[in-house]
């Protein structure tokens, strides 16, 4: 006889830990039950995100490098059960390499983002790039690792606390990343992800008032409502195209000048 | 109320004559000073004699409004010999109570070397009028206690009303005679490392025998660069002055290594003549065990359990 | 006000609170009896057939014999670096590439220990730096560098970025590991291959290096290693298959080197010598501006090129400052490198140490006051206790020449313009330092010092994000940060 496997339970990914989804749902997908998450997780989650803000986004850029780059290290050692999840080893490939590519700006951003203003009058006058604080991102059906991956990066490098909303079809990828996020020094509630009903959950994502950026890329249909409702706070809706840049990143950051006089 | 006083002509500066250069405190390179003194390693005997100074230095303090008679002269038991099972450990300093439980105290040390302590000025907050805190400390001091362990007016302080600080200080030195006075800056507070230094510089002004960290009853209480900060005003001090004030961090310091570490601090900062308990403490309670537990693992050469070391 | 009642304390007041030896372990370095040359990814034999023993200057012991390249083992490292280059690092995808530097950086710190202990061993510098600085620095360096790799477009914009082709590179003895870093990091990431030439004395984590190249899989001449002294260097600079020399050492050989690649198209970066400023107001944090004053000029023994070697201290807080400074002198422990109490080490080189006494000499002679601190300096090993000089004039050679060793002079200013003048008035320009609560004063000071690098508060901070180099004869060409890439590419 062969041996029984055990079979995973896919939960939700909170704080750094993974709860069940406090309505106690669940729904079957990719051959698994899925945790369906509701309004009060998706809350749950705005709340470890900000509680985690404060020190996600004190590290030093270097660490914040470092533990990204980790990610990489520990998701090269999962390589074989991610190709089995997305059935595809050059998607894998390229979500790795696309950690590794985002680590090397956390160091950077302020180099080619931030400047020093030559004002004219005796003042000293520099801009300097800063997180916005709690980032919303809906991340794309397809392709359900390298996707997320992509916009979840540029988010978190600047030093944003992010809630994502995973792939509605196919989840199990980004729940296998938490996995790797929880065990790389990745800190309680920096990323959070929920699944379930993005028909449900998009709108309380967009209208809650404590986020401070919405990524839409993975929004099935009209955005309209949505951006409507990020109005309420002011949201900063960001629309990133595809592939790689430190302008993804400069999407989720606030710009801050300072000045200071000059004299004896 | 301390005034600037007026001349026949122009006015006298109060401050700057009398005092040492104020000046400023730069946080990054003090916690970095204070992380590289914490880095030294000490030789074995020097770190028994350390430990052994350390208790000699520990005023063992209860100030909990459930404090009872008996709880206090539980405290004295342990105050007076902290260890049973080795009779070469030393007593105490001091013990620190509340007003109310001094005369307990006393009784309980009495033909002892310790000695009691007690708080006043209507500890922990400060925030009553000022006659009310002197008549609290002088009939403290009437009781009995060998040290009074005031507090600063924060309130006051953070308002910019220095003059007020002063002198309250002034005035419950005056009221408390022979007693030897501490002021609590309580530094977690104050906000700054700047602040620390002038408020040191103020209690010292106002007649200070020793300056204190804190209440122990908020967070942050002593850490090692607060610490550093006194220490240096302290030295400052000597400097011009020849007086000898002395330091007590209080609060937060519950292992045998923060308290080295502290020592070696005092020893760098202010030199040997400072290594003694007229002129350190430290405010501690769970302290005391973790210092037999280290002097016990020096001495056997095995680590100890908690388990053997009474909780009194 | 009333003495301490000190009724109750009868115990003696203890003399001494000692530090024990702390000393880090040596068991975690394996020194090979004798080393080759780096060359194409293996240790070879030196055509020269030259070699001598590196030495520790904290005991006088031979650690390992050392190779000394000649003018033929140049010529085939140079080689191998240009085949390396040519037959593919060079159009290696640079997201590749950056990952072969990520290694690097990873293995430096798995392996930090290991080459803290060489490091202090082989140099001469407390253990507490070389682990603290020079490690985590250079590993820091490899990680900021290789994150660069493929996004030189965004450090150029609107220019397109090429490698130049081999970079001849020429690192001195003070940071022998840092200065390694600094140097190799961003001309991999640019994609050149390198000629690494280390310092006569320290060679020996260099050839450690090249076990961590083999563990990263570097290709085979990607990083070549040649040692020797100042011939190897020579012919180095002189090849003329090398596209780019960059050269940390001393302004007098720096003018040699750049003497040699006049007329041809060679790139050239020197980061030279320096005599720096550090200007204390009277509103300083006082007590920190003393760390600062200490760790400026005694750190690393005072071999640093940006050691704040003039102290220019307001005068109204003159006495006081000096009062201050001596006091803390009197607390730094000199001693055996590898013990982690140990604040100053030993002096690199017998040679050095002479360099240092016949200065100190003359500003004896020339009238400035000295002070050192009573200090028991081992037996064996080159040593020089840290030292201050007093009263001294601008015109001294003690406030002139850069002495490169544990020597402080002071100077005096009265306002703002006369701390500048003084301060600039030096053939150096590579670092500052100022000290005053006054923000405004800060910025305004930074303005006027005409220094490379100006360290506001605080004194020999290094960050791989963070741009260093010299004004003036302190040299050109910036390392760190994003300019620290420009040395190393070319624009189509």
């Amino acid at each position: 006889m062969t041996r029984l496997p055990v079979a995973k339970t896919y939960k939700l990914f909170v704080g750094g830990a993974f709860p069940r989804s406090e309505s106690g749902r669940s729904y079957e997908i990719e051959g698994a039950n899925v945790a369906l998450g509701s309004r009060k997780d998706v809350r749950d989650a705005v709340r470890a995100a900000r509680e985690a803000f404060p020190s996600w986004a004190g590290l030093t850029a270097y660490n914040r490098g470092q533990v990204l780059y980790r990610v990489a290290e520990i998701m090269e050692g999962r390589r074989a059960q991610f190709e089995e999840l997305v059935g595809d080893q050059a998607e894998v490939d390229a979500a790795i390499d696309a950690w590794v590519w985002y680590a090397g700006w956390a160091d950077k951003l302020a180099q080619v983002l931030g400047t020093s203003n030559p004002v004219a009058g005796p003042y000293f006058n520099f801009t300097i790039p800063e997180p916005t604080g709690v980032a919303g991102i809906v991340a794309p059906e397809e392709p359900p690792l390298l996707g997320l991956v992509e916009r979840l990066a540029p988010a978190l490098i600047g030093g944003n606390a992010v809630v994502v909303l995973a792939s509605e079809r196919r989840p199990l990828a980004a729940i296998t990343l938490a996995e790797a996020l929880a065990t790389s020094d990745v800190p309680g509630g920096a990323v959070n992800i929920i699944t379930g009903r993005k028909s449900e959950l998009c709108a309380v994502l967009a209208g809650h008032m404590d986020v401070n950026a919405l990524d839409l890329a993975g929004v099935v249909g009209d955005s309209t409502e949505l951006e409507r409702l990020a109005a309420d706070n002011v949201k900063r809706v960001v629309r990133n195209g595809g592939g790689h840049s430190p302008w993804h990143a400069a999407a989720f950051l606030e710009l801050k000048t300072v000045w200071h006089p000059i004299g004896v | 109320m301390a005034q600037a006083p007026a001349l026949p002509h122009g006015f006298e500066l109060p401050l700057l004559p009398r005092l040492p250069r104020i000046g400023s405190v730069d946080q990054v390179a003090i916690e970095e000073r204070a992380a590289t003194l914490a880095k030294r390693s000490i030789k074995r005997e020097s770190k028994l004699f350390a430990l052994e100074l350390a208790v000699r230095m520990t005023d063992l303090t209860t100030l909990e409004g459930s404090d009872t008679p008996g709880k206090v002269a539980a405290l004295a038991s342990k105050a007076i010999r902290p260890d049973p099972v080795d009779p070469t450990i030393p007593s105490v300093a001091a013990v620190c109570v509340y007003p109310n439980l001094v005369p307990h105290a006393l009784e309980r040390v009495e033909g002892t070397g310790v000695k009691v302590a007690s708080v006043a000025t209507a500890f922990p907050s400060g925030q009553s009028p000022t006659d009310i805190k002197v008549e609290e400390a002088r009939r403290v001091a009437e009781l009995g206690a060998h040290e009074i362990d005031m507090v600063i007016d924060r309130g006051a302080f953070l308002s910019g009303n220095y003059a007020k600080v002063y002198d309250e200080v002034r005035q419950v030195k005056e009221a408390i005679g022979d007693s030897h006075l501490k002021v609590i800056l309580e530094t977690g507070e104050l906000g700054t490392y700047d602040n620390v230094r002038r408020a040191s510089l103020l209690a010292i002004a106002g007649g200070a025998d020793f300056v204190k960290t804190s209440t122990g009853k908020i967070n942050p209480a002593a850490t090692l660069p607060v610490t550093l900060v006194m220490l240096e005003a302290v030295r400052d001090v000597f400097e011009e002055t020849g007086k000898r004030i002395g330091v007590k961090p209080a609060g937060g310091i519950r292992r045998a290594k923060q308290a080295v570490q502290h020592l070696v601090a005092v020893n760098e900062t202010l030199g040997p003549e400072w290594l003694t308990p007229d002129l350190f403490r430290f405010g501690a309670s769970s302290l005391l065990n973790d210092l037999l537990l280290q002097i016990r693992k020096e001495k056997t050469g095995r680590y100890q359990s908690p388990d053997y070391f009474t909780l009194d | 006000m009333t003495e301490i009642d000190k009724k109750q304390d009868r115990s003696p007041v203890p003399s001494v609170f000692e530090y024990s030896p702390a000393p880090e372990s040596r068991d975690v370095v394996t020194l090979e009896d004798r080393y080759g040359l780096f060359i194409g990814g293996e240790f070879v034999e030196p055509r020269s057939g030259e070699f001598h023993p590196s030495v520790s200057p904290s005991s006088e012991e031979e650690l390992a014999e050392v190779s000394y390249g000649g003018a033929e083992d140049v010529d085939a490292a140079v080689g191998a670096a240009r085949t390396a280059f040519e037959n593919g690092w060079s159009s290696w995808p640079a997201g590749e590439r950056a990952k072969i530097i990520y290694r690097i950086a990873r293995i430096l710190q798995e392996r930090a220990r290991e080459f803290a202990v060489l490091e202090s061993l082989d140099g001469g510098k407390p253990i507490r730096e070389s682990r603290d600085v020079d490690l985590p620095l250079a590993a820091a360096h490899f990680f900021y560098y290789a994150g660069w790799a493929d996004k030189l477009e965004y450090a150029f914009p609107n220019r397109t970025p090429r490698p130049l082709g081999v970079a001849a590179q020429i690192i001195p003895w003070n940071f022998p590991m840092l200065m390694l870093a600094w140097k190799v990091a961003p001309a991999l990431a640019a994609g050149n291959t390198v000629v690494l030439k280390p310092a006569e004395t320290t060679p020996l984590t260099a050839l450690l290096f090249a076990d961590v190249l083999r563990q990263a899989e570097v290709p085979p001449g990607v990083v070549n290693i040649v040692t020797g002294d100042g011939r190897a260097g020579s012919e180095l600079v002189k090849h003329p298959d090398v596209d780019k020399v960059a050269f940390t050492g001393s302004t007098e050989v720096g003018k040699e080197i750049q003497r040699a690649v006049a007329g041809t198209t060679k790139k050239l970066t020197l980061e030279l010598g320096g005599k720096a400023a550090n200007v204390i107001f009277d509103d300083a944090p006082l007590d920190q501006a003393v760390e600062g004053i200490v760790n400026g000029i005694y750190f690393n023994q005072g071999h640093v090129c940006c050691a704040g070697s003039r102290l220019l201290v307001q005068e109204s807080i003159y006495e006081q400052t000096i009062q201050k400074l001596k006091r803390r002198m009197s607390n730094l422990r000199v001693g055996d490198p590898l013990d982690k109490n140990t604040d100053i080490g030993a002096i690199n080189s017998k040679a050095q140490l002479e360099r240092i006494q016949e200065l100190v000499r003359s500003g004896e002679e020339e009238g400035a006051d000295v002070f050192q601190p009573e200090c028991r300096l081992p037996e064996k090993g080159w040593w020089f206790a840290p030292t201050v000089f007093t009263s001294v004039a601008q015109s001294y050679r003690i406030a002139q020449e850069e002495i490169f060793g544990p020597v402080l002079s002071v100077l005096t200013f009265r306002t703002p313009d006369e701390a500048i003048e003084k301060a600039n008035n030096t053939p150096y320009g590579l670092a500052a330092g100022v000290w005053t609560e006054k923000g405004s004063r800060i910025l305004w000071m930074a303005q006027r010092l005409r220094a490379g690098v100006v360290w506001a508060n605080t004194y020999n901070r290094f960050d791989p994000t963070s741009p260093f180099g010299g004004y003036k004869e302190s040299g050109f060409g910036r390392e760190g940060g994003l300019h620290g890439l420009e040395a190393y590419v070319r624009f189509e």
